[in-house]
């Protein structure tokens, strides 16, 4: 363990951890607003946002944007900035309401019981990635870069990034859009009220499948962002980059408490922080051991999380 | 006088219709006495010992032996992946505990013969294969033990993550530790003893055959014995969890330990799956456990009809028959072998939809699995 | 009566049919259906002062009461008055949050559900909780494996202590079967009962675990009186037996018919307490039960 090298890169890699947290909180959205609904780990998520990022950078490379392309000047990174995002969200927001058409619609239509869920998720989940495995040879792929990054701000010896600024702002934007969506208009009543008890919502009129396939689409915008934002920090996309992230992302959700979605945000920027110090400790290949022993301890000792759980019961 | 199976009872007045109905092959089978069914039994596991000759039967043979691969090879995959489904079975079959991380159980079998065998091992101790068979099950149903013993009390779906995240944690530890080599792997791990009566080992490199009939042999005993804990209170106790673990427990079952036994049979019939392979194999590597390969186990489970034996014998044998047999054919400029984590992962999702119950229904699964909706409390 | 046989013929698990070809043992069953109960002194079950909350809500509030031996005593009041909650505290499936329960002098709270299961009392469900895809048979062996003692290894190799076992469960399991007046449906899926024969299965499995107090949570719920009448009988024959019965009735006629002590309910209160002649014309049991009329001051 390596606690010299936390302690010097302390401001590093808290603000790196924001940035991280900020991608995982959006992707976290996602499974916490299908299991908060569904009650349901949609495994399948980590593959909507495999593809939305992929779709960016295959966008983006049509175009002749590739990874190894000079940076575009400010009106071309806000172009194709756009762009990505448009192409992102749209393919994770229709891959997400698939799924839920494909793979669980019917499974709910005859009430199976949770298990049977569980086990359509993991396999829609090995489909899809290896699906793409299979069509992108399982190779890395590099991504272009949009924005030449340079140090903004600096607090202590720590720099922050106009690339961290960025995601830690697009991030928050998409979240105060969610929340605010959600408590503040009517599709976002129909949302909480299937969340609370889907019968009696049913009885209120709320069309069930509507609402599913709004909170899949929902999760998939979320994620689709999260997608952009992540090829765009870390350069590279491959076939199963979504898995990792999507522990993560789940781990998120249940440390800010499942179904909660200003915990998914908490929990998100929480766990990225964490992990990063755990890679300054460890080394940065176990930094998603961390995760992984992070949501073990988490559901042995506080299963409802930080902010505590808007619907339902970790425990059995 | 009193019948065995098969007549009848015409229901008393007012009752519900009490009889399943009797399906098929299964009812057919019920049906027969005990001594017709005990040579059937018999005729099929001299046919399995049979299998290696697959090829001189005329018409079929060829067409079912595997092309890319040969035969004995193809055939001993079957089987350690049918002990793998076997395994898995008795946890998620048996004992309703979703375990997607069942890789780690085989690569602890694995890793513990590596570790205790291998020239390239940090231990030095070079043991015979056979010698490292007792510690291996002990380590991996230890591993079983730790992954059962925090997890227990949790949900279904959490269970489910915190088991794949134990396969992942032990993956990486073997990517990344020293004493695990990562993917630089362990080699020239002992075969099994025993020479033929020419001096040559009777498992060599070359032909899979003898390890293929190692393998059935395993299978045969591990059958056996989950037989017996089947038909017993462990067995009634795992279905009652299953069915409905808060009864269950007010009934005075001990739902921790029953759990925690599922999960270290589970394992230590992994192990023994890891054992197996490592004697045949000589070679392993942190690339060997996959995260896909746990999901493709489930997959036969699922398929083979979960919660029942023969049905994860079936599905164990088809995740690994079916790929091997599409080896050498060219599907989109690969070797079709390369989708076979894809078909699975679709036929997962159109048995779950159409077939839950899976090609071999357990009595009891088919009627869990389907519709529940017509199942409300009586009145 | 009609043939007694065993349908299940499922490849896979005999323990239905454990030997397939020995007929059931036909005739009236043996006196010892039900295990004999050892004597207790003092009183059998105590509950000491409970209260129960759950965020808000106190479901039971100071609640204290006691049974001795050998009764049968009624737990009645209206809806939502924390009867069940009462047997779920019982039983351990909730912690109280103040007060204790005591049984046989030993401390229940605390425990876990099948340790309590082992000391003594056994229930059933108001919403049955039978196992719906095993036999009847399987349902009541379950039960009495309770008191079983052959571990995983020793049912692994079958080894005598098992073999044993195994046989004494499926014949008093049988037996019991026969108690309840179930016996000729014992083959069949738990699911495919009738109704009153589910009832009458889950007090048999619940006897398997040979328990010195029975907790009948509403067993009478959704009877025709005649159902009633036999389940009054079996109750009977039950606390013959020596076992103690603690119900939960909505039906006065039967609860006053059958108990000899009751407790009264409501809103999670004691109300009341004593025969079945004195709670009957206790104002407070009327008032709650019927409310108290517009005019009264």
């Amino acid at each position: 363990m390596d606690f010299s090298s936390l302690f010097h890169e302390f401001g590093e890699l808290t603000i790196t951890g924001l940035a991280q947290g900020s991608i995982i909180a959006l992707f976290a959205l996602g499974y916490t607003l299908v299991y908060g609904v569904l009650r349901l780990i949609n495994f399948a998520h980590s593959e909507v946002f495999t593809i939305g990022a992929f779709t960016a950078v295959i966008t983006w490379g049509t175009l002749g944007l590739n990874q190894d392309s000079p940076t575009p000047g400010p009106a071309g990174l806000i172009g194709y900035l756009a762009l990505g995002l448009v192409v992102a969200t749209m393919a994770s927001g229709i891959t997400a309401v698939i799924i839920e058409l494909v793979a669980y619609r019917p499974l709910r239509r005859r009430n199976a019981p949770p298990l049977a869920f569980l086990i359509t998720a993991i396999g829609a989940s090995i489909a899809l990635s290896e699906l793409v495995g299979v069509l992108t040879n399982r190779n890395n792929r590099g991504v272009p870069r949009l924005m030449k990054q340079a140090s903004l701000v600096h607090i202590g010896d720590a720099n922050i990034t106009n690339l961290q600024i960025l995601i830690i702002v697009v991030a928050l934007v998409m979240m105060v859009g969610l929340d605010f969506f959600i408590n503040h208009t009517r599709l976002g009543r129909g949302v909480r009220a299937v969340a609370q008890n889907a019968d009696s919502a049913a009885l209120m009129g709320v069309n069930k499948n509507r609402v599913i396939s709004l909170v899949f689409l929902l999760g998939g915008l979320m994620a689709g962002v999260a997608a952009v934002m992540y090829v765009m920090k870390i350069g590279n996309i491959r076939y199963d980059s979504g898995f990792y992230l999507g522990v993560e992302a789940f781990t998120a959700a249940v440390l800010g408490g499942i179904g909660n979605l200003r915990g998914a945000l908490l929990g998100g920027i929480a766990l990225g922080v964490i992990e990063n110090y755990g890679a300054g400790l460890f080394g940065t290949q176990w930094h998603s051991v961390v995760a992984f022993v992070l949501l073990v301890l988490v559901l042995m000792f506080r299963p409802t999380g930080l902010l505590g759980e808007s619907l339902g019961r970790a425990r059995a | 006088m009193t019948t065995t199976a098969g007549t009848p009872q015409s229901p008393a007045a007012g009752t519900p219709e009490s009889k399943q109905p009797r399906g098929g092959v299964r009812g057919w089978l019920g049906n027969q006495p005990k001594s017709v069914r005990w040579l059937l039994i018999a005729l099929a596991v001299l046919g399995g010992y049979l299998l290696p000759y697959l090829a001189d039967v005329p018409v079929l043979g060829p067409q079912l032996i595997t092309q890319g691969i040969d035969w004995p090879s193809a055939l001993f995959n079957m089987a350690y992946y049918v002990l793998l489904a076997l395994g898995l079975n008795v946890v998620v079959g048996f004992a309703g505990l979703l375990d997607l991380g069942y890789v780690g159980f085989f690569a602890v079998g694995a890793y513990s013969v590596a570790l205790l065998s291998s020239p390239d091992s940090v231990l030095g101790t070079k043991w015979v294969w056979i010698a490292t068979i007792p510690v291996a099950i002990a380590c991996a149903m230890l591993s079983g033990l730790i992954l059962g013993w925090p997890t227990l009390r949790l949900r279904g779906d959490y269970l489910a993550i915190v088991t794949l995240g134990f396969a992942e944690i032990i993956r990486i530890t073997a990517d990344s530790s020293q004493t695990l080599r990562g993917d630089r792997g362990f080699a020239a791990i002992p075969h099994p003893p025993g020479k033929s009566p020419d001096g040559t080992p009777i498992f060599g490199v070359r032909d899979a055959t003898p390890y293929f009939w190692l393998g059935l042999t395993i299978i045969i005993v591990v059958v056996l014995a989950l037989r017996n804990l089947d038909r017993s209170r462990v067995g009634r106790s795992w279905l009652a969890i299953r069915e409905d673990e808060e009864a269950a427990e007010i009934m005075g079952v001990r739902t921790v330990k029953y759990k925690l036994w599922a999960f270290a049979i589970g394992a230590c019939i992994g192990g023994f799956g890891g054992v197996l392979f490592t004697g045949e194999q000589g070679f392993i590597n942190s690339a060997t456990f996959q995260l896909q390969f746990s999901i493709l186990v489930l997959a036969g489970v699922v398929m083979g009809g979960s919660g029942n034996m023969a049905g994860a014998i079936l599905g164990g044998a088809l995740i690994s028959y079916i790929p091997d047999r599409l080896r050498g054919v060219e599907l989109f400029n690969r070797d079709a072998y390369q989708y076979r984590f894809l078909l699975f992962g679709v036929i997962i999702i159109l048995i779950m939809i159409f077939r839950p119950q899976g090609i071999v229904p357990s009595r009891r699964r088919e009627l869990e699995l389907k519709d529940r909706a017509k199942e409300v409390a009586p009145q | 009566m009609s043939e007694p046989h065993i349908e299940s013929t499922e490849w896979e698990n005999e323990a239905a049919r454990h030997r397939v070809d020995q007929p059931f043992p036909t005739g009236p069953a043996p006196a010892a259906a039900v295990a004999p109960v050892r004597p207790v002194e003092g009183a059998l079950l105590e509950v000491d002062n409970v209260t129960l909350r759950f965020g808000g809500v106190v479901a039971l509030d100071q609640v204290s009461f006691s049974l001795g031996q050998g009764e049968i005593f009624g737990l009645i009041g209206p809806n939502g008055a924390g009867k069940t909650t009462c047997f779920n505290a019982m039983t351990g499936v909730y912690r109280p949050t103040l007060g204790e329960i005591r049984f046989a002098g030993q401390r229940v709270t605390g425990h876990k559900k099948h340790e309590i299961t082992r000391m003594g009392i056994a229930r059933t469900f108001q919403n049955i909780r039978l196992f719906p895809e095993m036999t009847a048979l399987e349902n009541v062996m379950v039960g009495a494996d309770a008191h079983h003692k052959t571990s995983v290894l020793g049912a692994l190799f079958q080894v005598p202590r098992h073999r044993r076992e195994e046989a004494q469960g499926r014949e008093g399991s049988l037996r019991l079967l026969d108690f309840v007046e179930v016996r000729h449906r014992a083959g069949d899926l738990a699911r495919n009962l009738s109704y009153g024969e589910q009832r009458r299965l889950e007090i048999a499995r619940a006897l398997a675990t040979r328990p010195t107090l029975l907790c009948l949570d509403e067993p009478a719920a959704g009877f025709n009186p005649a159902e009633k009448t036999r389940l009054l009988e079996l109750i009977r024959r039950i606390r013959d037996t020596g076992v103690t019965i603690l119900l939960i009735e909505h039906d006065m006629r039967l609860v006053m018919g059958v108990t000899d002590r009751i407790v009264v309910l409501e809103f999670g209160k004691k109300i009341a307490e004593g025969t079945p002649a004195e709670v009957r014309d206790d104002p407070k049991v009327i008032a709650a039960y019927l409310g108290v009329p517009a005019d009264a001051a």
